[in-house]
């Protein structure tokens, strides 16, 4: 055990992060992304960031690697041509979907709906029936199902999908169905939805299965290209895929159900700001990534980042585990608009994107963006250089944020001002989705605030959440990749169990979850952790009969030998009540029972930051003037890289680092602490009696 | 006598100037709270109408009671005008009475509640929402009797009824409605999900006063419905015309083997100003297809078809509704008088739909879509299963969304908004039935240069004896094409006996004995159609034949000749065109599908099976009833205009003299 490494493939930039476990000493390096193959852009970082450390690329034991593969192939509608095996009758399945037209009334006059991830001209019937007990009503046709499969060859399908209707009670059609497909189709990988995602309701279950048919050629090909290339510079090093739900999973397990690493990417911002955040005592947490054409927020809580049973891309949203990220299209190249019947303000969600960027990029771009607004506002100063090469035009900005003002009425600065405001409206919008809506106050939560433009907003969010403190951590631009190298490999099983109370017992539900805990365990063994490193949690989705919702119960299993079934009705009696004022007098029933696993994540100090006085002099670089909460003001401009721990940054304050910008408001001051963030308190700051995200 | 508002604080809000930047964040901020409502109501109610289909709709009102954020318009002054006791800080209101509320909600399954959010002693907004119980009572299953003659057979009627005192729960009012129910567990659990979402409306709305202060909050719901009203001074100014438009459509029957119904409505312009008017619409019927139209409901309506292509960020809201003047005839279809019978209303609701595109696309036809609204179809299935159990489904299927200018409708698809289907496993889960077939039909939809959405169909396959009702329409009239676009398929439901025998039933009919193995087979409508089949992109056609949404037969109706695998043959399809361009008249805006309703009724039994519906007959009490009415109206209107004129004379008079 000597090296790991992090790697973060992101749009424009590729982040690695090289950690040596024992010292815990790390190496970053950015290099560019290489989108037509990804593969490329990696090795070249790797190369990179092993020069820096001065290593020999052989010696890395893991390379741990968050991958946007998956999401950027179901959003730009390039997967595989899918084919798909319905019970007679359900051909329509994807095509009729949920029935569900987005928008209020009306809205169907502008809607236009996608076309299926399986084309109905690629879509067959098998004739056979399972009951939702799971009872075979109709035996399968096997001829007729040969017949049908035959038409699919000359369609030149890549993958095949089968999801029969309740396979989830009875998956032996389906299995059967399996083996017919391989003696027709030799050649096309076969995904059950029994195996995918063995739970009721069947668009659900046939829109995950197909989108892991779906993106499974494309993150095949990716993943074995990548080993490929890694093999011949580290031939040690044993590649994991970070999942959506936070999780790592092996390249092998990553290829075959990619459904899972839908949300990757983010994943990673997640874990890294978790990370980062405990190292400086603080688990409660709500983390904001704020990218150029999105912003992603989601809840941590008491360390766990808050789960959901279901992932969204684009507008596909699949029943796989995820980190609950809710994305906003609120981002640095956000255009800011005047609509001519309004006379709003409206921000986003149309982006200037990358190309051509915002108005100050001079790459052709003139609408006005978040990014100008922040140039104007004297927030990004002229001496920064975005991603270290990159100048800023700031008449350019100027000119592009005047064109609001004029349409509002309202000078420049001011329309910057406007802008900067209903855009971190819209991203408090977000997190109030993640946290007021689920129950959680977002006093009682720290922010932390990544990606390049994160720490520009930071301040700004936590006083509309008063989400104290704001954190900014140490090298905001690669957390991500911080994330991924610092993550436990983690899998679960999951079983759909619908009873009520009475129709169970207490030994029964102990038996199961114990059965998915081996199931689950074996996955993460063959990934090299050991049995005595793993640790297991249970949980079960119960409702009250008749309801349509399910809340995730922890369960501890002493508990449930201790007091039977109470030990669950009890704690979603008190959830259901927290979430929504009351409960009901009325029998109990499980949905579904889930056994996670976890092995160790990597436990590594980073160096402290050198002890030093509260004066922050020695890092001041400059003047800068400003325009903050409507009001001219001279901001001390300073250099990030030359605080001490223990320096009390008083606003109105600009922190500048090769690839982020900080702003510190006036009347707030910033704390270095030992582990390199900068926390963001109000100068009057009272913690709340009930501050459960309070310093330790 | 209406509602005494009771405030301990009586200081009036100060309207301050609030800047663009705020009212839009406070914009966001209630658009939030109303998502809010939503998502607490989805997630702990129990009907599946509610939880699984969304059938359901929130509102935050400002201190007049105008509705700011939601979708149905506001009904807070015609409750208030319907309860003649106090309102105070922590009540909260129920009611279900369609009459007492001028039609806010249109039949007693609907649920309607209401709270006045308090700050510091004064109402700073209210928060309203109301949504569809499973049962409410009454002569069937579902409360919906397709042959009910008055309201009393429908089930309990809730009227304006304080049900929470001061935040004290009237236990007792509750006891005695929910004892009339079918389902009273189902009933409590929807109650108690609704009046957390009321109450999560109102935390927000004092969040938000806590924020930005009274005043702001106050200006600032102002600010946003001045907002509104200008945007759509400009877009009635653009899209109605002076001259009158005229567009009516129908109902087909009314459960008891008449119709059809004629819906007639006028639309111009005065001014800024827009008039719909609903004269020539048949009188109320006898059976239970009335539908109470509310007119500031109509206004929502017809803004949001204007709205939606514009600027769909805007918020609608209750800022225009001095822009619009809706006239209804008291006594008609659509403004019958108590106590006819409302529950089957839904039909009278989808149709309207119609109607207002029917109306507001003749000025601007390229911003017309084809008739697919029309009616949400509604399935019933009840009974007492093996182990005794009662059992008792309520379902709302969906249909083919028409072609518009902007695309092709979806196949089977919902044009209510946030409406979901029930999952087929749920269903088969919870009770004694299997869905057989559950699939879009081929060529339902109308044949257009943008395709109308085919029609839905379930096959269900009954496992216990029991009990079902159909509601639907549509199985006459066509939904119509628009703009050279041809109509949809019709509906049609057939049941095939266990036992080898089959018959057609009736669109609106209760009590139909099934037993287990017996198979029904219910299709609903497609969309009409838009624009013309013949310009329709070959390869679009081509790839709906290999899909099986269009067959081989049916691409002849666009002019295209293509193999059953979806193959066009060029050649032959230029030549068919061009036939068929020959042959055919001038392009019709509307394609009905027939010329008149006595042609209609002409091929009905050869086309449907049942014999053509007979001429509506209507009551006398209610043609009296409205005449006196008219007449007590029209004396209080010279009055007002007497007084009105002595005013202007005075003060014409005052003029002259102070120069």
């Amino acid at each position: 055990m000597s090296y790991r490494l992090g790697v973060d493939v992101g749009g424009t930039f590729t982040d690695l992060l090289l950690v040596h476990e024992k010292t815990g000493k790390t190496w970053s390096a950015k290099v560019p992304s290489t989108p037509a193959d990804q593969s490329i852009g990696v090795l070249n970082g790797i190369l990179r960031v092993c020069e820096r450390a001065g290593i020999d690329p052989q010696i890395i034991d893991h390379v741990m690697h968050g991958t946007t593969v998956a999401t950027n192939t179901v959003l730009t509608g390039t997967g595989a041509r899918v084919g798909l095996v319905t019970t007679k009758g359900y051909r329509q399945v994807l095509q009729i979907a949920r029935s569900y037209v987005p928008g209020g009334l009306g809205g169907w006059i502008i809607y236009n709906k996608s076309l299926p991830m399986a084309p109905l001209a690629c879509t067959i019937e098998a004739d056979e029936r399972v009951s939702a007990k799971g009872e075979v009503v109709r035996g399968l046709d096997e001829e007729a199902l040969r017949k049908s499969l035959r038409t699919l060859k000359v369609q030149k399908i890549e993958a095949l999908t089968v999801s029969l209707i309740n396979s989830f009670a009875n998956p032996a059609h389906e299995q059967r169905v399996r083996e017919i497909a391989i003696e027709e189709l030799p050649d096309t990988p076969v995904s059950l939805s029994s195996d995918v995602v063995p739970e009721m309701q069947e668009y659900e279950r046939t829109v995950t299965t197909v989108a892991n048919s779906y993106v499974r050629p494309r993150v095949d090909r990716y993943v074995r290209n990548l080993k490929d290339k890694l093999a011949k510079v580290a031939k040690n090093a044993k590649l994991h895929i970070l999942r959506s739900d936070g999780g790592l999973a092996s390249a092998s397990s990553a290829a075959e159900f990619p459904v899972n690493l839908l949300m990757s990417g983010p994943a990673g911002g997640v874990t890294g700001a978790l990370w980062v955040a405990v190292q400086a005592g603080f688990p409660n947490l709500l983390t904001v990534d704020v990218g150029g054409t999105s912003t992603d927020v989601a809840l941590i809580s008491g360390g766990q980042p808050r789960l959901r049973r279901e992932t969204t891309v684009g507008d596909v949203t699949v029943r796989a585990s995820s980190v609950d990220i809710r994305t906003v299209g609120a981002g640095g190249g956000s255009i800011a608009h005047v609509p001519e019947l309004t006379k709003a303000l409206r921000v986003g969600p149309q982006s200037a994107g990358a190309d051509p960027g915002p108005a100050a990029y001079n790459r052709g771009g003139t609408e006005p963006t978040v990014a100008d607004a922040n140039i104007v506002l004297g927030y990004l100063p002229e001496m920064q250089k975005l991603g270290g090469d990159m100048v800023l035009d700031r008449s350019l900005a100027m000119a592009a944020v005047k064109k609001i003002g004029d349409a509002l009425g309202l000078n420049t600065r001011q329309a910057a001002q406007g802008i900067y405001n209903i855009v971190n409206e819209n991203m408090v919008g977000a997190l109030r989705l993640v946290s007021v809506e689920q129950g959680y106050d977002p006093r009682e939560y720290a922010l932390i605030a990544f990606g390049g433009a994160g720490p520009l907003h930071a301040n700004a969010l936590s006083r509309l959440l008063g989400s104290w403190p704001s954190i900014i951590p140490p090298g905001p631009g690669v957390l991500c990749a911080l994330g991924d190298a610092t993550t436990a490999v983690r899998d679960e099983r999951a079983r759909t169990y619908v009873r009520k109370f009475s129709e169970t017992t207490a030994k029964e539900i102990e038996k199961i979850l114990k059965g998915l805990a081996t199931d689950a365990s074996k996955g993460i063994e063959a990934e090299g952790v050991k049995k005595s490193e793993i640790s297991t949690t249970y949980q079960v989705d119960v409702r009250y009969h008749g309801q349509g919702l399910r809340l995730s119960v922890e369960v501890n299993l002493g508990d449930l030998q201790k007091k039977g079934l109470k030990a669950i009705s009890d704690k979603f009696d008190a959830e259901h009540k927290r979430l929504f004022t009351f409960t009901l007098p009325r029998e109990h029933e499980l949905v579904t029972l889930r056994a996670a696993v976890q092995g160790q994540g990597i436990k590594i100090k980073r160096p402290l930051l050198a002890k030093g006085g509260t004066d922050p002099k020695a890092a001041i670089v400059g003047k800068q003037k400003a325009f903050m909460d409507g009001k001219d003001v001279n901001a001390i401009v300073y250099d990030r890289a030359k605080f001490k721990a223990g320096n009390k940054v008083r606003g109105p304050a600009i922190v500048m680092e090769m690839d982020s910008t900080s702003v510190i408001l006036p009347k707030h001051t910033g704390h270095v602490d030992k582990s390199g963030c900068i926390l963001i308190y109000p100068d009057n700051f009272k913690a709340p009696k009930k501050a459960a995200g309070k310093r330790k | 006598m209406p509602a005494t508002i009771i405030q301990r604080n009586k200081k009036p809000f100060k309207k301050t100037k609030v800047d663009t930047v705020t009212i839009d964040i406070i914009e966001s901020a209630l658009r939030n709270a109303r998502y809010e409502m939503d998502t607490v109501l989805f997630r702990t109610a129990m009907s599946p109408g509610i939880r699984e289909q969304h059938d359901e709709f929130p509102m935050i009102a400002n201190t007049d009671g105008k509705m700011v954020v939601g979708q149905f318009g506001s009904f807070i002054w015609g409750f208030m005008q319907g309860y003649d006791g106090t309102v105070e800080e922590g009540d909260i209101f129920l009611t279900s009475d369609p009459y007492s509320v001028n039609g806010a909600i249109s039949h007693a399954n609907d649920w309607l509640m209401l709270m006045p959010v308090y700050r510091g002693g004064r109402i700073i907004a209210w928060s309203a929402m109301f949504g569809h119980m499973t049962d409410v009572g009454g002569k069937v299953p579902g409360s919906l009797p397709t042959d009910g003659t008055t309201i009393y057979e429908d089930g309990i009627v809730v009227p304006p009824t304080k049900i929470f005192k001061a935040g004290k729960l009237n236990e007792d009012v509750l006891r005695v409605v929910l004892h009339n129910c079918r389902l009273p567990e189902w009933n409590l659990s929807d109650f108690n999900a609704i009046t957390a979402a009321l109450r999560t409306a109102a935390a927000r709305c004092i969040e938000i006063a806590e924020r930005f202060g009274d005043d702001v909050l106050y200006s600032a719901m102002d600010a946003m419905l001045e907002r509104n009203k200008r945007a759509m001074r400009v877009l009635i100014r653009q899209n109605v015309p002076e001259t009158k438009q005229f567009f009516e459509d129908y109902i087909c029957d009314d459960g008891l083997n008449m119709g059809p119904y004629r819906i007639k409505c006028a639309m111009w312009r005065e001014g800024d100003k827009c008039i719909f008017d609903f004269a020539g619409t048949d009188p109320q019927s006898i059976s239970s297809i009335n539908f109470l139209l509310n007119e500031e409901m109509f206004k929502m309506f017809a803004g949001i078809y204007m709205i939606m292509v514009f600027d769909p960020q805007i918020l609608f809201n209750d800022g225009f509704y001095d822009l619009m003047e809706v006239r209804i005839p008291p006594g008609s279809l659509l403004k019958p008088l108590k106590p006819a019978a409302l529950s089957c209303r839904t039909h009278a609701l989808g149709r309207i739909f119609d109607i207002l595109a029917g109306l507001l696309g003749q000025g601007n036809p390229d911003f017309m879509c084809g008739a697919g609204f029309s009616d949400s179809p509604h399935f019933m299935y009840s009974g007492y299963d093996k182990n005794g159990e009662w059992y008792q489904l309520y379902q709302i299927t969906f249909g083919g969304i028409p072609g518009k200018p902007f695309g092709d409708g979806p196949d089977g698809h919902s044009l209510w908004p946030s409406f979901t289907n029930v999952p087929n496993e749920f269903l088969e889960s919870y009770f004694p039935l299997r869905i057989d077939i559950y699939e879009t039909i081929s060529d339902t939809g109308g044949a257009g240069k943008n395709r109308g959405g085919n029609g839905l169909r379930i096959g269900y396959r009954f496992l216990e004896p029991g009990e079902i009702s159909i509601h639907d329409d549509r199985w006459l009239t066509y939904p119509w094409g628009a703009n050279g676009g041809e109509p949809g398929a019709r509906s049609r439901k057939l049941l095939q006996r266990a036992d080898g025998t089959e018959s057609l039933l009736p669109s609106k009919i209760d009590h139909v004995k099934v037993e287990a193995g017996d198979l029904l087979i219910a299709d609903t409508w497609g969309g009409g159609g838009w624009g013309d089949p013949l310009e329709r992109a070959t390869e679009q056609v081509a790839f709906d034949v290999a899909a099986g949404l269009v067959t081989a037969a049916g691409a002849r109706r666009y002019g295209v000749v293509v193999s059953a695998a979806g193959k066009v043959n060029d050649a032959a399809t230029v030549a068919l065109r061009d036939e068929m361009r020959a042959k055919r008249g001038p392009k019709k805006i509307f394609d009905r599908g027939f010329e008149s309703i006595e042609e209609l009724k002409a091929r009905c039994k050869a086309e449907t099976g049942f014999e053509p519906p007979r001429t509506p007959v209507f009551t006398k009490w209610a043609k009296v009833a409205a005449e006196a009415l008219l007449a007590k109206e029209l004396a209080a209107k010279k009055l007002a205009n007497k007084s009105l004129a002595t005013k202007s004379v005075a003060t014409k008079k005052k003029r002259r003299k102070a120069a």
